[in-house]
This record gives C-alpha cells, sequence and structure tokens, in this order.
C-alpha cells in the first residue's frame, strides 16, 4: 500500500492545506474494516422454537438417513439412500436411477431454485434463517460455544480479559465438541456413497477406502471452519444469494421488520410513559438493544432491512420477551412489510397478498416440472434400446451384390431380474437380420441379466429390393413373457443411385 | 521491514511506513500476513521430507532414490498388473476356449469384441480403416468376400503369419507382372481387362475383343483365377466375377494390375501380439461383418 504525502504541501501552502482537509474524507478510519466479533444471545421464543425443530429434523435426516435399510432384492443393495458411484446407480428408497437418467437430478435443482425463489416471494431470506445448512450447523455451533463459555456477558467478558486456566479449559472443551461435530458431519456424508454399516466397521479399523478419509478430512475441516470461525461472514461475504434475492424481492415479501411506526421515537419507558400521559407521541422501542444483541449476524434491525439480515427472527422473540416485561403489546418487530407500514401511518388497512402473479407463477412452473418429473418417473421403462449405426463403412457391398449395414445395439435391463427379449425390425421388408453371435436363422433372443446392459452387433442385409439411399428403420425389442417393449430408429443406408 | 528507529507513522493510515521514500511517495509497512508466512516455511520443511522420501535429485547417472522406494513407473506397472489380474479369469477363459466357443458364448463374445476393438484401433485401424472399411488396396473387412478365406480359422492365420510377410509360414500368392515382365503384348493386356470386366457384367466398349480376352485370360489368368474367375482363396486370388474389388473396377485400375502385378503387404502379428489378443482380434473381425461360417 502506498500513500502520497502531502506533507509538503501542507507546509508551504497554509491555505490549501485548510482546502484539502475540507475536500478530504475523514482521515482516521481505515479503509479495511476488521471483523466485529459478534457474540449472539441467548433468547426463547417462537422463533427459537421453530428453529431447534427445524435443526433437529435436518440434523436428524442427514445423519440417520444413511442408515435406513430398503430391501430390493439380492441383486441391489439395501441402503435406501446411496450414490453408487462405482456401478453408476442412485438409489432414493424405491426409485432407482441409472446414469443416462441424470436430468432427473437436473429437475431437482430446477426445483429447488424454483421453491427457493417462491419462498422469498412469501417471506424474504427464510431459507437463509431457518433452513440453510451454514444457519442449521452454526446455530448447532453456537450452543456448543454457549455450553462451554456461557452466554453473551461471559463470553465477552472472559475474551476482554486474560488468559486463565478456566478460560483455556472452556475454549479447549469447546472446539474439541466443534471438531467432533464436523468430523461426523464429514463422515455422514461419506455413509451417502457406500454401504453405512460396512464403512463405519471399515472406518473403525482404519481399512476404508483412501477417498473416504480425504473427503472426511475436506467436510471436517470445512465444517469447523464456516460454522465454528466464519458464521455469518459466509453468509454476508461468500453467499451469493443475498444479492441475488435483493433482485428477485417485492415490496409484498415478508421480511422481518422493525415496525417504526410503532417504536419511534424511542425513549426509556419512564420517559415515553411520560409523554403519553400528555399526550404527545411516543414509541415502544426503549432502545434495550435486545434485538441486535441477538442477532448472529450483528444486525441492528431498527435500520430497516438490509443484506446482512438472514430472517432468522431471533430479534422478535428477544423484543416480544420485553415488551412482555414492559407491558407493551408484542410483534414490535414482526414479519411485515414495508408497506404496510405506510398503510397504518395513513390510517389504512393492513394489505396481505400471498397470492399474485410472482408466487402463482413460481408455484405453476414448480408443477409444471414436477408433475412432469413424476410422470415420467411413473411411466418410465424398464427396458430401453438405444444403437450406433457403423459409420466406417456405412454400408458394404456384398459379393452377390446385395447391401448390408452393421449396428451395435445396446439394451437396458433395468429390472432387478434377468430377462429375454427378442430383436425384431420394421421398415425394410425382406432384408435378412443377423445378430452376431447366434446362429443364421436362429429365433433372434438375446438373454440380459439382472439390473444391467448388454450390447449387440446386428448385421441388416438387404437382397430383393433396391432400398433408397436413406431408408428409415426401427428396431424393437420385445420382453418375451411381459411383452414390455422399447423402440430405436435408425436408417438404412445403400448407396447413391445415380 | 526496517529497523524501529526508522519508523514513521503515516498520518492518514496510522500505519508504520518501511522507511523508504522515492519521491515523495513513502511505503507503508504492510508485511505478509503471519499465518501466510508460516505455511510457507512448512512447505520449505515439507519439500525437505519429500526430497528424502520420493526420487528427487539427479545424479550422475542415476538419481536419489527415496526412502520409500516409490517411482512412478513402478506405480504404472503395479496398475498393469492389477488390471492384467482383473482380466486374467476372462482371459483364461479365451486362452482355453475354441474360437467357436468364444464366438457362441455372449460373456465371452462380449470380452473378445471389446479387447478386439482396441487392438484393432491400435493396430489395424492404419491400414484397415478404423471400422475396418479398409481402402483401396487395403481390404474392407466388413464385407463377405475374401482373399484368404473368412472363417474363424482362416482369419487367424492371416493375423498370425501376415501376408507376403516375413513369416516361416506367410501366405504368399502373386500376381505376376504380365507387362513389365514382357509376357503379354500390350494388346493382349487390354483384352483380358476388357474381358474381366465382363465378367462382373461391366460396361465394355463395343470395339472391345472378348474372344481374344477370354483367350488370353485361360491361358494366362485361369490357373489362379479359376476357369471361371471365381478366385481361388489358397492363393488369395480374389474373385472377378463379384462386384467387389480391392484396386477399384476401372479399366486403368484393371489394365495397371495386370501389367505391373499386385504384392500387398500384411506384417505377422504373432511376434507383437499374444495368442489371446490375436484370438479377441480374430473374433472381432469375423464379427465386423464379413465372418464366415
Amino acid at each position: 500500500m502506498v500513500q502520497i504525502s502531502l506533507d509538503r504541501k501542507i507546509t508551504a501552502q497554509p491555505k490549501e492545506q485548510v482546502l484539502t482537509q475540507e475536500l478530504e474524507p475523514e482521515v482516521d478510519i481505515p479503509l479495511y474494516e476488521g471483523r466485529r466479533k459478534i457474540y449472539p444471545q441467548r433468547v426463547k421464543g417462537t422463533y427459537r422454537t421453530i428453529k431447534w425443530i427445524v435443526l433437529f429434523v435436518t440434523l436428524g435426516i442427514y445423519y440417520g438417513l444413511p442408515f435406513v435399510r430398503w430391501d430390493r432384492g439380492p441383486h441391489a443393495p439395501d441402503q435406501a439412500v446411496l450414490i453408487d458411484l462405482a456401478n453408476g446407480r442412485l438409489y432414493f428408497f424405491f426409485i432407482e436411477i441409472w446414469p443416462q437418467e441424470v436430468y432427473y437430478l437436473t429437475g431437482l435443482l430446477v426445483i429447488a431454485a424454483l421453491v427457493l425463489f417462491l419462498m422469498n416471494a412469501i417471506a424474504g431470506r427464510v431459507w437463509c434463517g431457518y433452513l440453510c445448512p451454514q444457519t442449521v450447523w452454526t446455530d448447532l455451533f453456537l450452543a456448543v460455544e454457549r455450553f462451554f463459555e456461557g452466554d453473551r456477558r461471559d463470553r465477552m467478558l472472559a475474551d476482554a480479559g486474560p488468559w486463565t486456566l478456566q478460560r483455556s479449559i472452556r475454549k479447549a472443551g469447546k472446539h474439541f465438541v466443534w471438531i467432533m461435530i464436523a468430523w461426523w458431519t464429514g463422515g455422514a456424508w461419506v455413509l451417502y456413497f457406500a454401504d453405512a454399516p460396512t464403512l463405519v466397521r471399515e472406518l473403525a479399523t482404519g481399512t476404508a477406502p483412501m477417498a473416504a478419509y480425504v473427503w472426511i478430512g475436506i467436510l471436517t475441516t470445512t465444517t469447523y471452519l464456516l460454522a465454528g470461525h466464519m458464521r455469518e461472514q459466509v453468509c454476508i461475504y461468500m453467499c451469493p444469494w443475498p444479492r441475488i434475492q435483493a433482485a428477485l424481492t417485492d415490496e409484498h415479501a415478508f421480511n422481518v421488520t422493525y415496525r417504526y411506526d410503532r417504536g419511534e421515537p424511542r425513549g426509556s419507558i419512564k420517559k415515553n410513559a411520560q409523554l403519553r400521559l400528555e399526550g404527545l407521541p411516543a414509541g415502544d422501542c426503549i432502545d434495550c438493544f435486545q434485538c441486535v444483541n441477538v442477532c448472529p449476524t450483528g444486525v441492528d434491525i431498527r435500520k430497516g432491512s438490509q443484506l446482512d439480515c438472514i430472517q432468522c427472527g431471533l430479534c422478535i422473540d428477544a423484543c416480544d420477551t420485553v415488551m412482555r416485561k414492559i407491558g407493551r403489546p408484542e410483534r414490535l418487530i414482526a414479519y411485515d412489510n414495508e408497506i404496510n407500514i405506510k398503510r397504518r401511518l395513513a390510517g389504512l388497512p393492513a394489505v396481505f397478498k400471498p397470492v399474485r402473479a410472482r408466487t402463482a407463477l413460481y408455484t405453476a412452473v414448480i408443477a409444471i416440472v414436477g408433475g412432469f418429473m413424476l410422470y415420467t418417473l411413473a411411466t418410465r421403462h424398464s427396458v430401453a434400446l438405444s444403437v450406433i449405426h457403423d459409420r466406417n463403412p456405412i454400408f458394404v457391398t456384398l459379393a452377390d451384390g446385395g447391401i448390408r449395414n452393421g449396428y451395435n445395439l445396446r439394451i437396458i435391463n433395468k429390472n432387478l431380474a434377468p430377462r429375454e427379449f427378442s430383436l425384431s425390425l420394421e421398415g425394410l421388408p425382406s432384408s435378412v437380420v443377423e445378430i452376431v453371435g447366434l446362429p443364421i436363422g436362429a429365433r433372434r433372443v438375446i438373454e440380459i441379466g439382472p439390473d444391467q446392459t448388454q450390447e449387440i452387433r446386428v448385421l441388416v442385409s438387404n437382397y430383393e429390393h433396391a432400398p433408397a439411399a436413406s431408408t428409415p428403420i426401427v428396431f424393437q425389442i420385445v420382453d418375451t413373457k411381459t411383452n414390455e417393449r422399447a423402440q430405436a430408429r435408425d436408417y438404412f443406408r445403400a448407396p447413391q443411385k445415380d | 521491514m526496517s529497523a524501529d528507529r526508522n519508523k514513521t507513522i503515516d498520518p492518514v493510515t496510522g500505519v508504520a511506513t518501511t522507511g523508504h521514500e522515492w519521491d515523495g511517495i513513502r511505503e507503508l509497512n504492510m508485511p505478509l500476513p503471519r499465518w501466510w508466512l508460516w505455511i510457507f516455511y512448512a512447505t520449505i520443511i515439507w519439500s525437505i521430507g519429500y526430497w528424502i522420501l520420493y526420487p528427487a535429485w539427479p545424479l550422475v547417472t542415476t538419481y536419489t532414490d527415496g526412502l520409500l522406494n516409490w517411482n512412478s513407473r513402478q506405480a504404472i506397472m503395479d496398475d498393469m498388473a492389477a488390471l492384467k489380474a482383473q482380466r486374467a479369469a476372462m482371459v483364461d477363459r479365451i486362452q482355453s476356449s475354441t474360437l467357436e466357443e468364444i464366438l457362441s458364448d455372449q460373456q465371452m463374445l462380449s470380452f473378445a469384441r471389446a479387447q478386439g476393438r482396441a487392438a484393432f484401433a491400435d493396430n489395424c485401424a492404419p491400414c484397415h480403416g478404423a471400422g475396418g472399411g479398409g481402402a483401396k488396396g487395403y481390404p474392407n473387412l466388413v464385407d463377405d468376400d475374401w482373399l484368404w478365406g473368412g472363417k474363424l480359422e482362416d482369419i487367424a492365420f492371416t493375423i498370425r503369419h501376415g501376408i507376403r510377410s516375413t513369416d516361416e509360414q506367410t501366405r504368399s500368392g502373386t500376381m505376376p507382372a504380365f507387362g513389365r515382365d514382357k509376357m503379354l503384348e500390350r494388346p493382349d493386356i487390354l483384352a483380358a481387362a476388357d474381358y474381366v470386366r465382363s465378367l462382373s457384367n461391366l460396361a465394355v466398349a463395343k470395339t472391345a475383343d472378348l474372344d481374344r480376352g477370354k483367350k488370353v485370360f485361360a491361358e494366362n489368368c485361369a490357373a489362379c483365377h479359376g476357369e471361371t474367375g471365381k478366385g481361388n482363396s489358397e492363393l488369395g486370388a480374389p474373385d472377378l466375377t463379384d462386384p467387389i474389388w480391392l484396386f477399384g473396377p476401372a479399366r486403368d485400375t484393371i489394365i495397371e494390375g495386370i501389367s505391373n502385378g499386385r504384392g500387398s503387404v500384411m506384417p505377422t502379428w504373432r511376434a507383437r501380439l499374444d495368442d489371446t489378443t490375436i484370438k479377441s482380434l480374430t473374433v472381432y473381425v469375423h464379427s465386423l461383418g464379413g465372418g464366415q461360417k
């Protein structure tokens, strides 16, 4: 960093110095502001309770789901949720996804994004405050911190004071538990990629695959750093969502709002009570700073909506507690919006419009994408056929003048039992269809093992008809027992006629 | 970083300067963060550990081995051995099976076709094309016409021993150079060429002397290509009556062939490829489409 010195000017021309000082901003403020450590205070109330419930449910699912069993028979794993990378399968309860069906993942991501938009249109960054993994784990880590180091005041006093043995022990205990939670977070992650009980046993005996240890290491580190040390900095500086969210929100979305129409002018309890007696304007806000003290991102909600606010509602709980104590109505801070404050000030009734163009559109698109996914999932076939035409050469002339094309067909059997398929060809009458490996004239029947694919080579020769340069054909396979079928289109190529 | 006595405090930022000054511009003392420096030192120490444990320093004729005795070549060899072990069961089955058995067993067929496809791309594709479609003078392996026979055993023999190759058992058959070696007069060659084209029902000029061509053919060509021009796979002599041509059916091409002879070479592969690879390659080529029973 280089700073131009103004010394010479200052000594030479005092008049200009005055001018310069007026034009310069406050020179004492450094260009970079260090992090102010935030000490969120404990709070009780409706939203805190909701947050606890969400925390237990989401973490319960995350840590417990790998151990849920699901019997699929002898040819498939019996773990309810499993991402089997080695075999390219994704199991989710009764659903089995093949690699070529990865568009279901795309669909899920599309739905996830739209649900996020919808949540935002209804209640702002409510995702951030309750469901975001960063919030959930940070909340858990804060609870641990509070258990070891006490509440806001104790922590601030201890941090301001000298290092004592007690303080060291408390800090060490906190970090130990944090790392244990982080470690188990990473551990649970890898269980989604292998048979959970087996992997736990392998991890315990030190025989698990290297990839498992590496991923546990990575996730332990990130969880410990993000939830333990970076906390609100992730939300404010790293996360793109608040920026996107700001562009997506509108004036009807419910945000955690300080109702300044009720709160201002602020003052002490006594002063405001006196003002009220005299019939003068007096607000309910007593400037107790409880809303700021409990905030996990250090926001003063009374300054209006701001990027740092994650909409967790803990300030509502804090303020309600105070309002009850001083005998004023609750919800001085509440999920509300700017228009209603203005309307109340103007003496108009509040408006609530959860159904509006934006929310209706999001809901409709979610329903369409979700409906389409459900439809394809419900109607998808357990057999599939794909075909690749030989490219070099595209066709060959046979010694007797016939034309032959070669194809590689891949048949997919998604059932967990072996099956038999018969092959037929449409679109090219009087042609000879031969499957390499089967005797000519044999029934064209292919056996495929459970949950497997099989590639077969098919030769189609045409003698009698002189086919066009390109004739559309359709390969069809039919399950010899269930009659389930699959088709694949291609072309029969022949020399261009002059 | 300079000594304390040189430090002056910059009035604007409140940060100490290094004491250096150029044209009134002074440099703030902003050292690297401590944690960054420590990581830097740690990487230096790490590198020393690396030198000791892994191959690192070049010496005059060799290099330092490292205590772990690890090197990338050995790692590759281990990987290859592991791959071989993984495939061993199927390779053993291929080894102990006849070509017909491989062809009629779906599992072995899939394996052989996959292995054959890889071997074909490495060794055969430069001449015969990526899909075996051949090129002018290089036989098409996808159609049903074979110079030396298209049964599994024929294909395997050709791959093993080659054609006009250095192998002792190589297939050999020569198309003589009737023109260059003065065995036939030019008009005889032209007449023979016209006659050969007529065998495949290709158009010939009205002035062509097919009778003379037929006579020349019977005296000079029939020994290898047969009385009726049907060819002889014992000698690698092509069938001249079908629509499939190795060098092309053009009159000039046929004249060129009669005049100067033909004798393309295919190398012997038994020295380069192991037996199971040749078996796989045989099955793969056979399954391209031309395979005869």
